[in-house]
């Protein structure tokens, strides 16, 4: 056992209220810490309900390190269940998503599951006669994520057994979810497509942090977004030529810093928050006709105006999760080593509302999220910039003090200036809270 | 002018792919028809570029940002520069049809991308709508088929 796992007063110290010790993104004792207990302790975002629509129907996926199943059963109800086989531990499904009937039957040596889990037969079963069998975890059959919950098509699961319920957990965040779902006349979201998946030779909080780092568009995205306006400007067009979708998608990353301070940040308590309180880079796009004149058969025109009205940039669900309500995308932050770390990129139907939301949310998933993405491009290079610079001890701490009040609480709900670096001080406390709560 | 022949389809997709390793990307763009697109599908198979993420497909104008973009002092993904490199199979021609100025040819390859100590090795299937604009062979559609384009990647920064 390293110096972490034995003391969990030394884990809790590369916390301080304006710092993070290096060893938070660097270290690979900390990093298995993390996985053990903190991916467990919280809730994680495992999939979407449209993605396992009828009984037997399947997606893999990992929190934390440990590989799970999503999976309907019989009785409709979505259950997530470690994949893995309960005799000696073979993956029992490695597709990324299909359908696995009534039962997971093992590669190895056939035992037989039922999709929640229970054991359904074990060839040769007499060999266990009077072994006692049935006093082993090996005959509860696949072990079982401790709680699961599916809000609003949105599934989530706790790893551990006892700890926070769901409510508690995400609170008055949920409402970031309420206004991506709202955004549908029928109300339901449908995963449209595969996910982007984009490797990052970095820490997973890196890419997390980012999520609310309203102080490094202007400056890191200037190649891509800054030369996208200077082209656009200095282009041969007929008068009041419009901005084509891409221009509307990529400009506003170079708004001035006025912009993102007055956009404000809103926090919550067990490491939530989200920029775009007033307005975001996504206020601005054009409307798409007979999408609002849906909104408001189904909602009413004052609800429809209210939830169309509401623009906030990015929410994060810690620890694994960002979501953009106003275009219907999912970022996965799946954690792989200190510093490897997958991102995937989902979006999301509006069911019920015009074809061109999604061609513009495809659009903004290609542009930002890609492998093949020019503003991708520009915070990878910075990421693993960062992870390069952390390796030396030069410096043993990381600032994250940007309009720190030395009075701020973190179990709370506030609204701050859009370029604080508060959410990311927000996060870590609860990443103290979490990673510690059952270490001894 | 005369039709292209066969051959001329095959020099116009070995001179693409040498444009670009040769890093002269103005000329490149200038190989693609003015509604010119570059797709790289996500799916195998893929169908739809507009409903169905790729990881690239794009106008004339945004190709046009990303050279643009690979010259920039603030790019910083690019200091230093990546180098591209194609090693083409004998293109295939799939369509040839010199009364409606409209060709199509298939090529195999296999594309390293390299920068600094790292170099990745990509292959797949380039596909090549050609017509004719203005008496020259232009690039309707490059389309991209990675052998693994559903894989995760880490930065591809050039054009495979
Ligand atoms: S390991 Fe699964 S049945 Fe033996
Ligand atoms: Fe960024």
């Amino acid at each position: 056992m390293g110096k972490y796992a034995a003391d969990r007063e030394a884990l809790a110290a590369l916390v301080r209220p304006a710092e993070v010790h290096r060893d938070v993104y660097v270290d690979d004792e900390v990093f298995a810490l993390e996985m053990r207990h903190l991916f467990a302790n919280t809730w994680c975002y495992v999939g979407h309900e449209s993605e396992v629509p009828a009984s037997g129907d399947f997606a893999t996926t990992e929190i934390g390190a440990r590989p799970v199943i999503m999976v309907r059963g019989e009785d409709g109800t979505i259950r997530v269940l470690h994949n893995r086989c309960p005799h000696k531990g073979t993956r029992l499904v490695t597709e990324r998503s299909g359908n696995a009937g009534r039962h997971f039957r093992c590669p190895y040596h056939a035992w037989t599951f039922r999709t929640d889990g229970c054991v359904y037969a074990i060839p040769l079963r007499r060999g266990y006669d009077g072994t006692g069998l049935e006093e082993r975890a090996a005959a509860r059959g696949i072990a079982r994520a401790g709680a699961v919950h599916c809000y609003r098509g949105f599934v989530f699961a706790r790893l551990a057994e006892t700890g926070i319920g769901f409510d508690e957990y995400f609170g008055e965040s949920l409402s970031s979810l309420d206004n991506m779902v709202d955004r549908s006349p029928a109300g339901r979201l449908e995963v449209a497509g595969p996910p982007l998946r984009y490797l990052h030779r970095c820490n997973w909080k890196m890419v997390v942090e980012n999520q609310t780092d309203a102080c490094h568009p202007m400056v890191a995205h200037e190649s891509s977004a800054g030369t996208a306006v200077r082209l656009w400007e200095g282009m041969q067009k007929p008068e009041g030529t419009g901005k084509p979708m891409a221009m509307e998608v990529i400009a506003p990353f170079v708004s001035r810093y006025e912009f993102f301070e007055e956009m404000g940040i809103r926090v919550w308590p067990n490491g939530h928050g989200h920029t775009g309180v007033h307005h975001s880079i996504h206020s601005d796009y054009s409307a798409i006709p007979g999408y609002f004149e849906g909104m408001a058969k189904a909602w009413g025109e004052e609800r429809a105006r209210a939830i169309l009205g509401e623009n906030r940039h990015n929410t994060v669900y810690f620890p694994n999760i960002m979501v953009k309500g106003p275009i219907q995308l999912l970022r996965r932050f799946q954690p792989l080593a200190a510093d490897r770390t997958l991102v995937e990129s989902f979006v999301f139907r509006l069911v019920g509302a015009p074809d061109m939301l999604l061609e513009r949310t495809v659009m903004y998933n290609r542009l930002i999220n890609a492998p093949t993405s020019i503003v991708g491009h520009d915070d990878l290079e910075i990421y693993e910039r960062m992870q390069a610079g952390l390796a030396s001890d030069a410096l043993d701490w990381v600032n994250l003090e940007r309009l720190l009040d030395r009075e701020e609480e973190h179990d709370a709900t506030e609204i701050v200036n859009g370029t604080s670096e508060r959410q990311m001080r927000n996060q870590f406390a609860a990443w103290k809270r979490f990673i510690t709560m059952t270490m001894q | 002018m005369t039709p292209p022949s066969r051959d001329d389809l095959a020099e116009f997709v070995y001179r693409e792919a040498s444009l670009l390793d040769e890093g002269r990307y103005d000329e490149w763009l200038g190989l693609f028809a003015p509604h010119g697109r570059y797709w790289m599908p996500l799916e195998p198979g893929q169908t739809d570029p507009l409903l169905v993420t790729s990881l690239l497909y794009e106008d004339l104008f945004m190709l046009r940002l990303r050279v643009e973009r690979l010259k920039g002092a603030r790019t910083f993904s690019q200091k230093p520069a990546s180098r591209g490199h194609h090693l083409l199979q004998q293109p295939r021609v799939e369509r040839f049809d010199p009364d409606e100025g409209r060709f199509a040819t298939a090529t195999a390859f296999h594309y390293v991308e390299t920068r600094l100590d790292e170099q990745e090795l990509y292959a797949g299937w380039a596909r090549h709508d050609l017509e004719v604009v203005d008496g020259a062979l232009r690039i309707a559609l490059k389309r991209v088929d990675l052998v693994n384009c559903d894989a995760a990647f880490g930065n591809i920064q050039l054009f495979p």
